[in-house]
């Protein structure tokens, strides 16, 4: 009898099927306990007050529309250029694993999140929105500036003279050879920044995302699609106004702007009650058996219960993405959407790219009252119009190397374009998926039972010890999420061009 | 090791990429020899040229070295100037690196300006290497050489890419400032009339170590005959 090799079992290649078939499950779950309800009687009539405002916007306030519009590019300039420059200092020394747990730990926490932390020490002035966007900002740059300095051409180092200075080799042949693609991701985190800027116009900073939100809790529809138009005019040609040659002119200009907005006296000694506000109550009063009641409380009344709607919110939300992307990119593909349907198709997908979903989620939450709709539909229609923007063009390019006699129109979507996308397809809701479920949380702001509703309930009350354990609740939900999809990623054998770096918008900005 | 020479290798057995390139190497190198590699590609020169370096590298005191490697390793967003400076990169501190990189001065502008003058380059110091031909390149990598100087230079291919017509005049140049050369080269002709030795490398094995001097062509082609 022949004995068996004993060989280490290989892992099984988990199949597209096995892996559509849990999403399937997980969804039809979600499906059970989530809050659907439409809670206003009448919609219709909200819509159509909407739509009239939409159809007359109202520049009655042309001044304080272009304060906001300025506000808006000032904080997004100085707080991407804050952050590339932190990041860039951190990237040097990436290597050194405790200063890359630093820079995970900042950039797993939300701008929106660190603007609320922020109110408390340095008030509702122009430092606390730059920092909002600088601190996650910086442990993102950090890690695609390592990455791009390690990738390097590392011929020009080698033939550098053996005794060169580690700083002069830097400077001399890792920085040039890894520049145009610092600037170029720069340049992408500038137009992510002017989404982040206006959106934190929700948590009281004068940017037009404050505008927006006022207008609308006031009614004021004309005045509220005013601000829109503005945020639009500012983010759609936003390619065209933010050069990196540019630069330097409006980080002065922003700069200028910020120093002369009032900041709101904080008294001395703001930061350090923070963080003593940050220690957990019983450790403040010294009473170390007090801890584990206080706890637990805190994770099974609120961290739990918010975990759970942040799962059940973004695992639908990933559904109505991918059915969006899988919908939607062929609009922009020529062969099958033809030349003018194609333009209206990027028309459409950049429109619901370029508006935050944390807008999105706000408009639509005007018109269905609170529940779990507008959240689904914004982060499903947002995350699924930038999946269908990157297929599409893929899609394109793929369109020049069929066969001459290859269908069109949607059968060549449907048989020629998605069988041959699919790895790329699921790559690229995998990635999406950790930002889901990060912006899900956010969404709490709103008002619906996410994590982030039980944060700001914590901040509300001054109760800065449960909102720091809850955001620590929060960055370990993220960072499990993360590691969840690189497991399911490496398991079906994933590796979709240009989706090498483990930070998913770099593809976008490719 | 008497006082001329400068590395000896000793029935080594050297190899890339855990495959053995070159077994039982026996070989030595004297100051002021100009050492020419010659063999079809992939017979194991750059191999020979990297374990040169490396033992030249670890010699204590360890001769001051230049190298134009096959890929040159030039910085394409730079400028020539620059890349040419970079040569002598270890002769300075980092901060005055970082003054030069960010604006030159002159005495650095003209320090550099008769090496790139000599390769033929005059006039295009201020052009970024990206926007240059690969003859350009490779002459803007001879320069750099050139302005580093030293004891010995080691030089992968260092003609390739120039025109046929100048490759000799450029290799005289090497020979000018370095007083030893190690050079990998795939034209016989001039092999002959810039080294003082040949190595001529076959099927993984050194099968000629001569002087110039009683050398022919014939001889030499003969490595590169099927």
């Amino acid at each position: 009898m022949r004995s068996t090799p004993l060989e280490p079992k290989p892992n099984r290649r988990l199949r597209a099927g096995q892996v559509l078939a849990g999403f399937g499950i997980a969804t039809l779950i979600a499906l059970i306990f989530a809050d659907l309800d439409l809670a206003r009687p009448d919609p219709w009539l909200t819509l159509r007050r909407i739509g009239a405002g939409l159809a007359a916007p109202d520049f009655g306030d042309p001044a304080a529309l272009a304060y906001a519009a300025a506000l808006t590019v000032a904080f997004a300039v100085c707080g991407v250029f804050a952050g590339a420059l932190a990041g860039f200092v951190l990237s040097l020394g990436y290597g050194f694993a405790p200063l890359r747990c630093f820079c995970i730990l900042i950039r797993s926490v939300h701008e929106l999140f660190w603007a609320l932390l922020l109110l408390g020490v340095t008030g509702l002035g122009p430092l606390t929105g730059v920092l909002a966007i600088a601190l996650p900002y910086a442990g993102i740059f950090a890690k695609v500036f390592a990455e791009y300095l390690a990738e390097a051409d590392p011929a020009a180092t080698r033939a550098l003279p053996r005794r060169t200075p580690p700083l002069s080799r830097l400077l001399w042949s890792r920085l040039p050879l890894a520049l145009p693609e610092l600037g170029a991701y720069t340049l992408y985190r500038l137009e992510c920044g002017l989404r982040s800027s206006a959106v934190l116009g929700f948590v009281g900073l004068p940017t037009l995302g404050y505008l927006l939100e006022t207008d609308f809790r006031q009614a004021q529809y004309g005045a509220a699609a005013a601000a829109l138009a503005v945020y639009l005019a500012l983010i759609l040609p936003i390619r065209y106004w933010m050069r990196l040659r540019l630069a330097p002119l409006w980080l002065v200009a922003g700069a200028w702007l910020l120093a002369r907005h009032p900041a709101p006296p904080m008294g001395d000694g703001a930061l350090l009650r923070f963080l003593s506000d940050a220690v957990p109550a019983p450790l403040r009063m010294g009473d170390w058996a007090g801890l584990w009641p206080w706890l637990s409380r805190l994770l099974g009344e609120q961290a739990l219960p918010g975990v759970a709607a942040t799962l059940v919110l973004s695992q639908l939300a990933l559904a109505l993405a991918a059915a969006v992307a899988v919908a939607g990119f062929p609009l922009i593909v020529r062969r099958v959407a033809g030349r003018a349907g194609a333009l209206l198709g990027h028309l459409s997908l950049v429109l619901s790219r370029s508006i935050p979903d944390y807008m999105l989620a706000f408009l639509i939450l005007q018109v269905t009252g609170p529940s779990m709709i507008p959240a689904i539909l914004a982060l499903g229609l947002h995350n699924g119009a930038i999946i269908a923007h990157l297929m599409g063009r893929q899609g394109d390019a793929l369109t020049a190397r069929l066969r001459p006699d290859a269908p069109r129109g949607l059968r060549l979507a449907a048989w020629e374009l998605l069988p041959r996308m699919s790895g790329n397809f699921f790559a690229l809701c995998l990635y999406r998926w950790e930002i889901i479920v990060r912006d899900s949380a956010i969404l709490g702001l709103l008002g619906i039972a996410t994590l982030g509703f039980y944060v700001d309930a914590a901040v509300q009350e001054l109760r800065t010890d449960r909102a720091v354990m809850l955001l620590v609740v929060s960055a370990l939900l993220t960072l499990g999420i993360d590691a969840f999809s690189g497991w399911i990623r490496s398991r079906m054998r994933l590796s979709a061009p240009g989706m090498r770096r483990a930070e998913p918008e770099t593809a976008e900005a490719a | 090791m008497t006082a001329a020479s400068l590395l000896r290798f000793e029935g080594e057995t050297l190899s890339w990429d855990g495959a053995a390139v070159l077994e039982g190497l026996n070989l030595s190198l004297a100051r002021g020899e100009r050492l020419v590699l010659l063999g079809r590609s992939g017979s194991g020169k750059s191999t020979l040229l990297n374990a040169i370096r490396l033992k030249l590298e670890a010699a204590r005191p360890a001769p001051r070295l230049a190298l134009v490697p096959q890929d040159p390793g030039l910085v394409p967003q730079l400028s020539v100037f620059h890349n040419v400076w970079m040569g002598g990169l270890d002769d300075h501190s980092a901060a005055y690196g970082l003054r030069v990189l960010l604006h030159p001065p002159a005495r650095e502008r003209a320090r550099v300006a008769p090496f790139v003058e000599r390769v033929g380059l005059a006039g295009l110091e201020r052009r970024r290497v990206g926007a240059l031909s690969g003859g350009q390149r490779q002459r803007t990598a001879l320069a750099r050489a050139l302005m580093r100087g030293g004891d010995a230079l080691i030089a992968d291919e260092p003609v390739s890419a120039v025109d046929p017509r100048q490759s000799g005049d450029l290799l005289d140049a090497l020979a000018q400032r370095f007083p030893t050369m190690v050079l990998a080269l795939h034209d016989p002709e001039r092999a002959l009339a810039i080294g003082t030795r040949i190595i001529g490398i076959r099927g993984g094995q050194v099968t000629l170590d001569r002087s110039t001097r009683d050398l022919t062509l014939p001889e030499l082609h003969a490595l590169y005959a099927a």
